[in-house]
């Protein structure tokens, strides 16, 4: 799977409120608020640990979650990457 | 300017400039009761100006001018001067007010605790708040609720209610003629009449309150109540805030803790009398 490595924002720079199985993600460098749904904040919090590739980005995501979005994880990405969430390294 | 007025509106100072007389004094009658800044100093300043220098003879009419300025906007026939006046402070609230997430909504108070109530234009939130300030409630303001983003307090911004159309039909049945200013026929608006909000309200205008309901009330053919969930919520207030862009991460905080703490409802009411039932058993509940 491996492709780019991606990096999010560190908590500072990246504030995700939880409501009612939705979030809003402020991302304070550009001022910009977004309302995302799962698996996007468990993504982002799984780049926080440090950037990764799809491939270590699932192995985080399988130890945190019983997640099984394995499929879908470049397509997130790259909406994620569009909406100026995550960035390549 | 020739001609000026400073008014207090909740915790806003306003300087009106004006180079015709008619404007201020009516908007000085509608505001006799309001107190002058305490420190004789303006938040904001509205000029109404000729939109050519011989406009203020010939065909006389009012362009909007202040610190803050739409380019655009369309001048107005003097004989619509106080509309000029009242759409010039709420423009500069608009799109100058810093120190406040302002939400385009309107705010009544009872026990301490504030109703927010916020939907689209012709909603009916204006009538509803104005309604309920005359039965029992404060009215806190009808057009901008002030949302303090440190302690998450409502301030009251009761400046004169704008009652359009039908509304003035239903305000003029409520309240003494004295509390009215002159009916302005053929606005862009339609019919408009100021309404004075009642000594209550003004004599409470320094005084917030802690936010305990959020109503999207929508003038509608049947009575129906929904729940909305809370990212739509956090949604339609940032598309009802003027100023949530500007504030950054403050006013995502604060707008954040608001949706978070306090419950939200979307209601239809076929008429007025309908709408305020509603809110009375809404809060009843609340309180149980």
């Amino acid at each position: 799977m491996a492709g780019p490595t991606y990096i999010a924002d560190d908590l500072y720079e990246l504030v995700t409120v939880p409501l009612d199985g939705l979030s809003l993600v402020y991302h304070e460098p550009s001022g910009a608020t977004h309302i995302v749904a799962p698996p996007a904040p468990e993504i982002l919090e799984a780049l926080m640990e440090g950037p990764a590739d799809a491939t270590e980005l699932l192995r985080r995501l399988h130890a945190r979650y019983e997640f099984d979005g394995d499929e879908v994880i470049h397509v997130r990405l790259g909406e994620l990457e569009e909406a100026g969430l995550v960035r390549r390294a | 300017m020739r001609h000026r007025l400073d008014i207090q509106i909740g915790p806003v100072a306003f300087r009106i400039g004006s180079a015709w007389k008619a404007p201020l004094d009516a908007l000085g009658r509608l505001y006799a009761a309001y107190p002058k800044p305490a420190d004789g100093l303006a938040d904001f300043t509205v000029r109404l100006e000729p939109e050519k220098p011989w406009r203020r003879w010939l065909r006389p009419s009012v362009a909007i001018k202040g610190d803050y300025i739409l380019p655009d906007a369309a001048p107005l026939a003097l004989a619509h001067g106080l509309l000029a006046a009242e759409m010039g402070m709420n423009l500069q609230m608009a799109l100058g007010q810093k120190n406040y997430l302002l939400l385009h909504a309107a705010t009544v108070e009872k026990d301490g605790r504030v109703l927010i109530m916020t939907g689209e234009s012709g909603a009916g939130k204006s009538t509803l708040a104005a309604l309920l300030g005359e039965r029992g409630w404060r009215l806190m303001g009808d057009e901008f609720g002030l949302l303090d983003m440190d302690t998450g307090a409502l301030m009251p911004f009761p400046r004169a209610v704008s009652l359009k159309n039908g509304a003035i039909r239903v305000m003029e049945a409520e309240v003494g003629a004295d509390r009215f200013g002159p009916r302005l026929e053929d606005t862009p608006k339609g019919a408009i009449r100021h309404m004075r909000p009642n000594d209550r309200a003004i004599a409470g205008m320094g005084q917030g309150g802690m936010p305990s309901l959020l109503l999207f009330p929508r003038f509608g053919p049947a009575e129906a109540v929904r729940g909305v969930g809370k990212a739509e919520i956090f949604m339609r207030l940032t598309q009802a805030s003027t100023n949530y862009v500007s504030l950054g991460r403050r006013g995502f905080d604060a707008l954040a803790r608001l949706v978070e703490t306090v419950p939200a409802l979307a209601i239809d009411y076929p008429d007025t009398d309908t709408a305020v039932g509603l809110v009375e058993a809404f809060w009843r509940e609340r309180a149980a």
